[in-house]
């Protein structure tokens, strides 16, 4: 963690998740090639990055839905990279995936039942989940698929919380939703938080992201290009680490520079 | 009169094969997978339930209370191991799979049991008696086969719907990776899936060897291609059209057998076909069920 502008992030303690030097191939591609990050309790840490940077695959492997070809995820000190994701899920790192993926076939309230089946002890309830979006409740009995956009997101993250997490992964909450609807799915995050939860994004809307972090970390072609608080980083470096412009400011941390 | 006997046949009959159906259509509907050896395990089940009769002397109805735990077991068994592994390839190697499965345990009863057929209570007030209603004569058997029919599919509704299994049953079929992200294991759950399906498949079993006669070809000549006909005609994945599917064909095949005794089974297959090309979805399509 070099070349960070300046010394904002809760490093006291241990992280709660680290990832050393991940490489994941698919297929041929290589999708990560030696990604290291620090998760620490309490924090927003988002990573931003173009299409195909490997936002994805990286929190995807976290969660275990892919196999790394070689590094690993230490989760509360505990290597987990064997781990399958259920086994991950029941020990709190629990991910929201891309496109909502509720059940489509079952209700509001069954597909937060099935969120809750293996829950660990901890402060969400469905009858806190439908307290904190209170249109919840009086849907509960329509199906899934009947939803909006926005509305099908919001349960996605309230069947992800009724695990009750400890680490949050978010995978690009904003994709196919209207600016005000990301607002407000967006504007939920401090109650979210406010639970105790750590949360790990991916978002391609990097305004957005650099908005609810505490920690920016910027991928290009499976890469780091750029690593830090977002108070810290310049509008010119976050560009030049995003779209890989040729001498990228001297702040941003080049790939793999230390163990 | 003899056209409504047909017709009060074919729909009791329509139980049977409805009983053949609803455990192939949750394989297929969970798990993708089309099990080709559904016939020969319903097989298997008859020549359990035939030989837990004759050795341990349990009265011929209440041998299912020892054959479907017997069978749900297997079908947990055999998910968890050879299905899943194929699954883990490819939804062509479970074709494949279950092909072989039936070979193997066809030729295996052929092997133990030789060729001859056998029933299952013959003998039995209940299996060989009938009353009459005018001038129609209704036999017993298929009017406990059908309410057990009826039962079991209330049962499998309010399985799934309102268990705690049948919730992630229904939801690890929507959306497996979702489900695991839950901490569902998925693999668990096909195989709680796979021991209800074979649960059905052994009361199928039971009452075809007390219906009519089991060889070890019937599981493939008659059950599976009754099975199939069934789902077809219901429509794909949907609980109660394997009830109305069976009804359907037992209708069918009544009705070819009064033209001509030789007609019986043509005819239900004729329906068949007439589905698969005029409505393909089956008579109660899964859109409209959900």
């Amino acid at each position: 963690m070099s070349g960070l502008p300046n010394g904002e992030r809760p490093e006291s303690g241990t992280p709660l998740l680290e990832v050393h030097d991940l490489v994941v191939h698919h297929g041929q591609l290589r999708a990560l090639d030696g990604i290291s990050l620090r998760v620490f309790p309490g924090e927003v840490y988002a990573i931003i990055g173009a299409n195909g940077a490997g936002k994805s695959t990286l929190l995807r492997t976290i969660a275990g839905l892919h196999s790394p070809t070689s590094g690993s995820v230490l989760f509360d000190g505990t290597d987990v990279t064997g781990l399958r994701p259920e086994r991950r899920a029941r020990q709190g790192i629990v991910m929201v995936l891309e496109g909502r993926r509720l059940f489509g076939s079952l209700s509001v309230e069954e597909n937060l039942q099935v969120g809750a089946a293996f829950a660990r002890e901890g402060p969400w309830t469905i009858e806190r989940v439908y307290e904190t979006f209170d249109w919840m409740r009086e849907r509960r009995n329509q199906s899934a698929a009947q939803l909006s956009g926005g509305e099908q997101q919001t349960v996605a993250i309230g069947r992800a919380l009724l695990a009750n997490p400890r680490v949050l992964l978010l995978d690009e909450l904003s994709l196919g939703l209207a600016p005000v609807v990301v607002q407000r799915i967006y504007g939920m995050l401090p109650q979210i938080l406010a639970a105790g939860l750590t949360v790990l994004l991916v978002e391609q809307d990097v305004s957005q992201a650099l908005r609810v972090a505490s920690h920016i970390h910027c991928l290009l072609e499976g890469r780091t290009t750029l690593e830090g608080a977002p108070a810290g980083v310049s509008a010119d470096q976050v560009e030049a680490a995003y779209f890989g412009l040729a001498g990228a400011a001297p702040g941003s941390a080049p790939e793999r520079s230390e163990p | 009169m003899s056209w409504v006997n047909a017709i009060i046949q074919g729909v009791l009959v329509g139980g049977l094969y409805a009983l053949f159906a609803c455990g192939l259509s949750l394989m297929f509907g969970v798990m993708k997978v089309v099990n080709l050896a559904h016939g020969d395990l319903a097989v298997v089940a008859g020549y359990v339930a035939i030989g837990v009769i004759t050795v341990a002397h349990i009265p011929v109805l209440w041998s299912f209370v020892i054959v479907v735990p017997v069978m749900a077991v297997l079908g947990y068994v055999l998910q968890r191991t050879i299905l899943q592994g194929a699954l883990d390839r490819s939804v062509l190697a479970t074709l494949m799979v279950t092909f072989g499965l039936s070979v193997v345990i066809e030729n295996g009863l052929l092997q133990f049991f030789t060729a001859n057929s056998r029933g299952i209570g013959t003998g039995l007030a209940l299996v060989s008696g009938s009353f009459s209603i005018g001038q129609i004569q209704i036999g017993y058997l298929l009017v406990v086969i059908f309410a057990t029919a009826v039962v079991v599919l209330l049962g499998l509704q309010y399985f799934l719907s309102a268990s705690r299994y049948g919730r992630l049953i229904r939801a690890v079929a929507d959306d497996k990776e979702a489900a695991q992200l839950a901490g569902a294991d998925y693999r668990h759950v096909f195989g709680i899936a796979a021991a209800v399906a074979f649960g059905t498949v052994a009361l199928g079993g039971i009452a075809y060897g007390m219906y009519a006669q089991l060889a070890p070809t019937t599981g493939t000549d008659t059950i599976l291609l009754f099975a199939f006909a069934a789902v077809v005609i219901g429509g794909l994945g949907s609980l109660w059209g394997t009830l109305l599917g069976g009804v359907v064909l037992g209708v069918a095949q009544q009705i070819g057998a009064q033209i001509s005794i030789s007609d019986e089974t043509l005819a239900g297959f004729i329906v068949f076909l007439a589905v698969l090309a005029l409505r393909p979805q089956g008579l109660i399509s899964r859109g409209a069920q959900s």
